[in-house]
């Protein structure tokens, strides 16, 4: 089951320079949250901090508060691998495990943490393809091909098999189909709609269209700021603020 | 101008360019060539030389004294193996560690202390580790041995390990280590099984590299293994090496021996080429098997 999501006076930086300045937002369990805005005005970086992706980057820094259900996520003694684990990401770019059979990739993160009970493994794998709507077209080669030798939009669901396998509460995903055909485009937005029964999704997107397609609520980012956050009819409708208007009507962005 | 480009000139140009790439490829083609004679006229020089000299006696027996004919070096043959897999056992696992440092968290002053530590150990004469080995393994031990020229070969082994490792993990792209990075994966973990596993076809490109450069390396062993025309299978104990043993011969007055040098030369380079050849075929085996 999905839970919600609490941020607030969320500041973010990358070395000296601020690229979040205060982001307080809620949203409600097995809810789909599209996140948009021009380049560059943090709607990346506001993901990769809800599941301290962040912190990775040398030099970046986060201030502020998140929860994720009861977890406080920069809570002292709250373990980032364990925030990663309830918080699944799907990356703009699909980036399987090249070196990994199709089955590996989908495994890893349970294998990798030592899990090692094969039949809740090979049953863990099966759910998450049969999720990601992959099952049918690679279940003939699950542990003889390569997650590398999949078509991009083949490889971008079977990342998100990856994510769910380690059955997390909360997905993000980061334009994930920015990189793929209208095809595989559809395939993913059909698999979003069904993901919120049973996750609390976040979706960064450049594509308006696809906004106001998969998600109920929609969080307008302009420079690092939230300029606003509601229904995504009301956003796409009669938005509340004047550059939320000029961005939506494509007078800048 | 313009219409020339629209009518006849297009031909021409393809023509042209055609000829172009005729030339270029037969040029590339050329050069791969010249890339390749030194190295077919060294296999092919070897091969005859020795081929003839090479019998089951020569692959079974220890060295006979001079004046007798037949004997073989069979003791050098093992030797090498010994003082190789010391010096893999040593080189390997260090060389690995450098580069994962290097690699994934070595972007300050100390990395760059050790990199250039690396280059300059890689342009160390090979005869200078010896004598440095010679010094300080050797002499405390109070004898010559297979660990010695172990050591000494290890030592040859851990620059270029550590440099072809760097690379390899430096190509691994960012976006995999966030892959196992978001699945809540260890840092550590995401480290040896992903990003190593990621980049294993290069380094181990990398390892067999280390590998042929030392396998064949004769000066550092002079005053570490020193050699020995005994079977010896004891690690404390001087050893021989097939390069000791192929100097040795070449360089002495007698005929029979320069045969047998050749021989010995035919065999170390068939042993090279065997192992490295083992390891791909095992290492391309291994590669889609089962993570972690
Ligand atoms: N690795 C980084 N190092 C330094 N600055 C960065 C890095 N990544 C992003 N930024 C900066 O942070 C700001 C927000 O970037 P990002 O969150 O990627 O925007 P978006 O995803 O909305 O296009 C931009 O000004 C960008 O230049
Ligand atoms: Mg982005």
């Amino acid at each position: 089951m999905g839970v919600g999501i609490e941020v607030r006076g969320l500041r973010a930086w990358f070395g000296a320079s601020e690229a979040l300045h205060g982001i307080s937002v809620e949203m409600r369990p097995n809810t789909v949250t599209a996140i948009i805005g021009p380049s560059g005005c943090g709607k990346s970086t506001f993901v990769r901090c809800l599941n301290r992706m962040h912190e990775t980057i040398p030099g970046a820094r986060v201030e502020g508060e998140v929860r994720i259900g009861s977890t406080d996520v920069y809570g002292n003694g709250t373990p980032a691998v364990e925030v990663r684990r309830r918080v699944g990401m799907v990356f703009q770019k699909p980036n399987p495990f090249p070196t990994m059979t199709i089955y590996d990739n989908v495994a890893a993160g349970l294998k990798l943490n030592g899990f090692r009970n094969r039949r809740e493994l090979d049953e863990t794998v099966e759910r998450s393809l049969h999720m990601a709507a992959l099952w049918d077209e690679v279940k003939d080669g699950l542990k003889k091909q390569s997650g590398a030798s999949l078509s991009g939009g083949q490889q971008q669901r079977l990342c998100i098999a990856r994510a769910l396998a380690v059955q997390p509460e909360v997905l993000l995903m980061d334009e994930p189909a920015s990189a793929l055909d209208p095809i595989s485009t559809a395939k993913i937005e059909d698999l979003i709609y069904q993901l919120k029964e049973r996750f609390t999704v976040v979706i960064v997107t450049h594509n308006m269209q696809q906004a106001a397609r998969v998600a109920e609520w929609t969080g307008f980012f302009l420079m690092g700021d939230l300029i606003e956050f509601d229904k995504t009819q009301k956003i796409f409708t009669t938005p509340g603020d004047k550059r939320t208007e000029d961005y939506i009507t494509g007078r800048f962005g | 101008m313009a219409e020339a480009l629209q009518s006849g000139m297009p031909v021409r140009l393809s023509l042209r360019r055609r000829l172009v790439n005729r030339a270029v490829m037969a040029a590339t083609g050329v050069a791969a060539l010249l890339v390749l004679i030194p190295l077919f006229l060294i296999l092919g020089f070897l091969g005859a030389k020795g081929i003839g000299s090479v019998n089951w006696a020569f692959l079974t027996h220890t060295p006979v004294p001079v004046g007798e004919l037949g004997g073989g070096m069979a003791n050098a043959i093992v030797g090498t193996f010994m003082i190789l897999g010391i010096a893999s056992l040593i080189g390997v696992p260090w060389g690995i560690a450098g580069g994962i440092y290097l690699s994934e968290y070595g972007r300050n002053r100390f990395g760059n202390a050790i990199r250039f530590t690396a280059d300059v150990l890689n342009g160390v004469p090979s005869i200078v580790t010896g004598m440095a080995v010679y010094g300080l393994v050797v002499v405390t031990q109070g004898h010559f041995s297979a660990f010695a020229g172990g050591i000494a070969l290890g030592i040859m082994m851990i620059p270029i390990i550590v440099r072809a490792t760097e690379e390899m993990l430096l190509m691994v792209p960012q976006t995999i280590r966030e892959a196992a990075l978001g699945l809540g994966i260890p840092q550590w973990r995401t480290t040896l099984s992903v990003t190593l596993r990621t980049a294993s076809s290069g380094v181990i490109t990398g390892i067999m590299l280390a590998f042929a450069r030392v396998a064949g390396e004769t000066a550092p062993l002079l005053f570490t293994a020193f050699g020995n025309q005994f079977w010896n299978l004891k690690l404390n104990q001087p050893t021989a090496a097939l390069s000791l043993q192929v100097y040795t011969y070449a360089i002495s007055p007698y005929e029979d021996w320069h045969r047998m040098a050749w021989a010995g030369a035919l065999v170390l380079i068939v042993m090279i080429m065997g192992t490295i050849s083992v390891v791909r075929i095992i290492a391309s085996r291994g590669m889609l098997k089962g993570a972690a």
